[in-house]
């Protein structure tokens, strides 16, 4: 009885939710998409299932099931949600449709810089961006008479000056997890150095003046970070700000609604974005995008049909109801205060995350191996060295080396 | 019994063990001498990227797999030979570094830094797990008739708890804020970071490892204890023989299959530890044989996997556990050898 009420109540929410009908076309196909489950993915699978016959999956593991579903033939799914690096492995197996005509004839409402083109053929659309910006407490910089740090060095002379007074736990947060998190702090440091990562020909070009730049300002942050930075993601740099623990941090733009979310945060209103520190050439920091695309292996009429409910999902309506979930490339967003940080690192010239099969191993063989360096297990010539021996494995094993 | 009864009994279970253990164990072995790739062609490509307000184009050269009429990528397999256990070992830093008398240069590769924490942790845990084992069989075979079953039941908990579950618990607890961090910060009133250094992390582990695994070990022994011959215990007694003497010579020998049985079950688990580094997200301190594999095998941002290195290494690993097991292996032998 209780099962039978249970399933009533569940099969009525979801029709309820087929039922609502602000989308402008009914949709007769069955669709099904595979996203990230982050709040933006959220907000735009919602509007996406006005339409109707569509079934959401939000999935934080969806970079290991996308390649395989989407190379099924027919596809499973015909919607995937995707970021600058977890395209590659679709695009790279051709699992995903070329979008030019559908764009001509349905996108009307996209703006240019949402088109993903490679070689000419638009392959994806991209809705939000996201990338690591300074986020700081107002309150303490102000009582200390500080400036916001705008480089590096900034940072660190203000770190020394917090730590004096004695008002957080910490000067700084970092997402210095072992693991992907790691690489990513040192990919935006050396690339904000002005770093390449490989070559032409997939050799690695990390051990160089930069690359140990990269590292040495890396171990010098960490000198104010909690000592257990090497298990410290995202979200739990987050808590650290939310419970006034840190005063700076670089933190992804994605997590900036976080400190004012009443329910965790003891610091609401007080901690303000800011650029992404300047490295010697460009913001210390990289830019991504997420964006949907549609698989080939479908028919055309799905695919249209796809591509106008993925339309109806990222327009004007939702960007409009959902207006803190995400730095948004739709129009009729309006950039608040949470998204200063965010548009300054992209206005000061960061560099666009340079996704490609050579660089997911480069990322995770650096992920790997700098906690060596950060622990004083290794100097920072041998952990360059280190990872990029690392590296010329892994890519000659993967075949993108001779 | 006649030959075809025998068969038909054994032939489902024969067929399953081949299927499940002996065919994986094949498809390993042989993946750990080939190499699969994908064929690739450089291209020069113009890619274009959002930035905030305007569009960011560049042109670079791109390598990207070639696809076959079918779509698929084609792909081309090679036998390597030892080259992904030549990968694994890197035997040729190893040997610099045991020549310099480098134990941090050994302890820069993956594979013996890993090797090094395992073994370790095998070695510390298993006379830890058998006598903290033994003791908790003890405490409940003399515990009065009326609290026994509570006494087992309590003692059984540790061991009823997932593994990755039981390794995540302790992590929050020890964390940074963790309440017992917290407890044991206003104790000693100084500050305390036990994730900031390996040896504090491998001490929780081991830890955490004794505190889940002796439940079991006392489970079997106290099975055991129900059959030690009540008789030679009487006239120990009467020899004068005090508590201690009981236990060493009459009962830990009886017990001693059963030492040997929990000892072999716990080397072959422990050389494979792998929640803890999981749970206690340990990587950057310390690593596991069982974590390398797995490593390996999980996918890049860009999709690829190290599969070869991963078979490698698993050959690795089980070439480890034989090798640990030999000793006791060896005893079991003599004694079943002895009995005939």
């Amino acid at each position: 009885m209780k099962l039978k009420t249970i399933l009533m109540a569940g099969a009525m929410s979801v029709a309820g939710s087929v039922a609502t009908a602000e989308c402008a076309f009914e949709n007769t196909t069955e669709l099904r998409s595979l996203t990230a489950g982050f709040e933006a993915w959220k907000a735009v699978t919602d509007a996406m299932a006005e339409c109707g016959n569509f079934e959401a999956n939000l999935d934080q593991e969806f970079r290991e099931k996308q390649p395989e579903a989407f190379a099924a033939d027919p596809s499973l799914y015909h919607i995937g949600g995707v970021a600058n690096s977890t395209m590659i492995p679709l695009l790279n197996a051709g699992t995903i449709r070329p979008l030019n005509d559908l764009v001509e004839q349905y996108g009307q409402n996209l703006k240019p810089n949402q088109l993903i083109t490679v070689g000419g053929d638009i392959m994806a659309i991209a809705m939000m961006v996201n990338n690591q910006h300074l986020m700081y407490r107002e309150d303490i910089l102000d009582d200390l008479g500080l400036d916001v740090p705008t480089t590096y060095d900034e940072v660190l002379a203000a770190a020394a000056v917090i730590e004096e007074a004695g008002v957080v736990d910490y000067p700084l947060g970092g997402t210095f997890m072992t693991g992907w998190n790691l690489g990513e702090e040192f990919v935006n440091m050396y690339l904000g150095e002005g770093g390449q990562f490989v070559d032409d020909n997939n050799m690695p070009t990390i051990n160089n003046e930069r690359g140990i730049a990269s590292l040495e300002m890396m171990k010098a942050l960490t000198e104010y970070m909690d000592p257990e930075y090497l298990v410290s993601d995202s979200t739990y740099v987050q808590q650290q700000f939310q419970q006034g623990k840190i005063a700076m941090a670089n933190l992804w733009a994605s997590r900036a609604g976080a400190m004012n979310d009443e329910a965790e945060s003891q610091v609401v209103g007080l901690v303000k974005m800011a650029s992404a520190p300047m490295g010697s050439e460009a913001p210390a920091s990289s830019i991504w995008w997420d964006g949907i695309v549609i698989a080939s292996n479908i028919t055309d009429e799905e695919a249209e049909a796809a591509f106008r409910v993925a339309m109806e999902g990222i327009d004007s309506e939702m960007v409009q109801a959902n207006q803190e979930a995400a730095v948004w490339l739709i129009d009729g967003y309006e950039p608040g205060d949470l998204a200063a940080g965010a548009a300054a690192t992209a206005a000061n010239g960061a560099r666009p995350y340079p996704a490609s099969g050579a660089m997911g191993i480069m990322h995770t063989a650096l992920g790997n191996g700098i906690a060596d360096y950060l622990n004083g297990n290794k100097d920072a010539e041998t952990t360059l060295a280190d990872i990029e021996a690392a590296y010329m494995t892994a890519a000659e094993e993967a075949g993108l080396i001779e | 019994m006649k030959f075809k009864t025998f068969a038909a009994f054994v032939g489902p279970s024969i067929f399953l063990m081949l299927l499940f253990i002996a065919f994986p164990l094949i498809s390993v072995f042989w993946q750990s001498f080939n190499v699969t790739q994908p064929l690739y062609e450089q291209i020069e490509v113009e890619n274009c990227t959002p930035g905030f307000l305007t569009q960011t184009c560049e042109t670079e050269i791109q390598t990207r797999p070639m696809l076959d009429e079918n779509g698929d990528i084609i792909t081309r397999t090679d036998f390597v030979g030892l080259q992904s256990y030549r990968n694994v070992l890197e035997m040729e830093r190893f040997w610099t570094a045991v020549k310099d008398w480098s134990w941090s240069g050994i302890q820069s590769i993956d594979f013996w830094k890993a090797l090094r924490f395992t073994l370790m942790f095998t070695l510390v845990t298993l006379p830890l797990v058998v006598g903290f084992g033994l003791a908790i069989a003890l405490v409940i075979n003399n515990a009065a008739k009326m609290i026994r079953g509570p006494v087992i039941f309590l003692s059984l908990l540790p061991f009823i708890i997932t593994p990755v579950i039981g390794a995540l618990s302790i992590n929050w607890l020890f964390r940074g804020d963790g309440i017992l961090t917290a407890l044991l910060e206003w104790w000693l009133a100084r500050d305390l970071a036990l994730f900031a250094q390996a040896w504090t992390i491998e001490l929780m582990m081991m830890f955490y490892r004794v505190w889940h695994v002796a439940p079991f070990a006392a489970i079997i022994f106290y099975a055991g204890l129900q059959t030690v011959n009540q008789d030679s215990l009487e006239s120990a007694v009467i020899d004068g023989a005090n508590r201690w003497q009981r236990l060493r010579l009459i009962i830990v020998p009886h017990l001693m299959p059963l030492i040997i049985f929990v000892a072999m079950i716990h080397l072959m688990d422990t050389y494979r530890v792998f929640e803890e580094v999981v749970g206690f997200r340990s990587q950057g301190y310390v690593i596991s044989l069982q974590w390398l594999t797995y490593d390996f095998l999980t996918p890049n941002e860009a999709g690829i996997r190290s599969i070869s290195r991963a078979s490698a290494s698993a050959m690795l690993t089980m070439i480890g556990i034989a090798i640990l097991l030999v000793p006791l292996l060896k005893r079991t032998w003599r004694d079943h050898k002895g009995t005939h």
